[in-house]
């Protein structure tokens, strides 16, 4: 019991202590803003890094979350409306729950996946390979140099890759209510035409945002605080994908609450 | 001439959770000269000079840099005095991201507004005096241990400091790139009279790259003087590590 109790209590420090860590990170990276206006290169190379080449995979999984989200949404219709009022509310309600939930959420966790653990493999290892102090020395501020484009980076980027993701979910939606459910694409639209609410996009933004910021801090924050060699880069790369899944999920819970 | 200690170490403490590395350290270091730490491997040599140029803060005691203290300094002052060393790190920390010249120009690029033509001709003196002409597109991947030692060296010399620090400049080098790498750092000391500090376990090493040797066991100074004092020392320790007695089991950690 003692031996659960403790451990319990050490899980429950270590979160304390890291979340504190992110905080401390994230306020220095916004008071340091404006390295970045002189040093817009290592912004966009890590824009690059981020976001243009997480898109194959953004793609994919939209895809295939759009196909089966109208699948899923025509047979749970079955047997509760009439097949054609079914048909008149599928794209509006597949729309919404693309926008509101689906693509902030599962790009979301693609990124922690991708973008959360690699910045804590990188970092880590520039940590445990004495870069870090190396950059100290030459009187470089990591948290500057390194910290501040990678999460202004993961910021901005998330908002684009979702909005990607939107529009990619919406063409495997409309392309199986096409082909599989015989439900043709101008229905499918006017269907999101006539329910469509600017909010639900601009609530998927602003989910985007705070996702894309608090996995990229996570990211910066686990890695830059990494400890004994390659072990410790594995664990800090495990670390960075958990914390920033769990940052997901709970933040998604406290912005719906906020948001609607 | 009289020289004058640049850098100052008084009643120096650091430990790590229970362990007490360093217990009360003093050590003067004279302008332009380079004095050497040795002492066995854990004694607490790396901590020591991590501690000169701010990377680990001591418990207590003080570091004074040209006069200043530089425990418990603000980041941005410690950044300013930074700026006045150079540090060869053991595994040389070169960034993998960037090639030779991007390794060595970084911090003229993040310190001065030398257009990109100035910093290209600085680079490549500063390699061409580590016998490195040629390599600036070079992945640091492709370089051996040697190589990666003399980047390291042109990055530490590149923004002209008044001090230079050594962790183990030597150590995974075979005999031959030893001594090509010591004979480097005393050249570079004769030629720009930097203000050098290395820290060894090798005493060949330490005989041929230092002015003064300091040695650093159970948490203190426990010698500084010249190397003829030095090797001259009827101290047990010392003819211990220098391998002329023998310590008895036990003795060692």
């Amino acid at each position: 019991m003692i031996w659960v109790l403790r451990k319990t209590g050490r899980q429950v420090l270590n979160l304390l202590q890291e979340t504190g860590r992110s905080v401390m990170l994230l306020a220095g990276v916004v008071r340091n803003a404006g390295y970045l206006t002189t040093h817009s290169r290592l912004l966009f190379s890590q824009m690059m890094k981020i976001g243009v080449t997480s898109l194959p995979l953004v793609a994919v999984v939209s895809l295939f979350t759009g196909a089966v989200s109208a699948w899923q949404a025509a047979y749970q219709f079955q047997g509760i409306v009439s097949r054609e009022m079914a048909l008149n509310f599928l794209g509006a309600a597949v729309s919404a729950a693309i926008l509101i939930e689906l693509a902030p959420v599962l790009t979301g966790l693609v990124i922690a996946g991708r973008v959360g653990a690699s910045l804590a493999a990188e970092l880590g290892s520039m940590k445990v390979t004495e870069q870090v102090d190396a950059l100290e020395v030459l009187a470089i501020d990591p948290l500057r140099f390194l910290a501040t484009p990678r999460i202004f980076a993961g910021t901005v980027m998330l908002p684009v890759l979702v909005i990607y993701a939107d529009i990619i979910a919406h063409i495997g939606a409309v392309a199986v209510a096409g082909f599989l459910l015989d439900l043709s694409p101008r229905v499918f639209f006017a269907s999101i035409q006539e329910h469509f609410l600017a909010h639900n996009v601009t609530a998927g933004i602003i989910k985007a945002l705070v996702f894309g910021a608090g996995t990229a801090v996570i990211g910066c924050s686990i890695g830059l605080n990494t400890k004994g060699g390659a072990e410790g880069v594995g664990r800090s790369t495990i670390k960075a994908f958990v914390y920033s899944s769990a940052f997901i999920l709970i933040a998604d819970y406290l912005l719906a609450m906020i948001l609607f | 001439m009289m020289r004058l200690p640049v850098i100052e170490i008084k009643h120096l403490k650091k430990s790590f959770d229970d362990k007490e590395v360093l217990k009360d350290v003093n050590l003067l270091c004279d302008e332009g000269k380079s004095t050497v730490i040795v002492g066995r491997s854990g004694c607490g040599k790396s901590v020591l000079l991590k501690s000169i140029i701010g990377l680990i803060r001591p418990e207590a005691g003080e570091i004074l840099v040209d006069g200043e203290n530089i425990i418990g300094m603000k980041k941005n002052d410690l950044f300013r005095v930074r700026r006045k060393f150079g540090m060869l790190f053991q595994g040389a920390a070169l960034f993998d991201s960037l090639t030779v010249a991007g390794n060595v120009a970084l911090p003229l690029v993040e310190h001065t507004r030398l257009s990109e033509e100035e910093i290209r001709g600085r680079v490549k003196s500063k390699l061409s005096m580590v016998d490195l002409a040629g390599a600036e597109d070079k992945m640091t991947s492709e370089l051996s241990g040697g190589m990666r030692k003399r980047v390291g060296l042109a990055r530490a010399l590149i923004m002209d400091p008044k001090f230079i620090l050594y962790d183990e400049p030597t150590t995974g080098l075979d005999p031959i790139t030893s001594a090509a790498i010591d004979a480097l750092i005393r050249e570079t000391q004769a030629r720009l009279g930097l203000t050098s500090i290395i820290v060894t376990h090798k005493m060949d090493s330490a005989f041929h790259v230092g002015d003064s040797i300091a040695m650093l066991e159970g948490g203190r100074i426990i010698f500084s003087g010249s190397i003829d004092e030095f090797k001259k020392s009827e101290k047990k320790e010392i003819r211990a590590f220098c391998g002329k007695t023998e310590l008895k089991a036990g003795d060692e950690r």
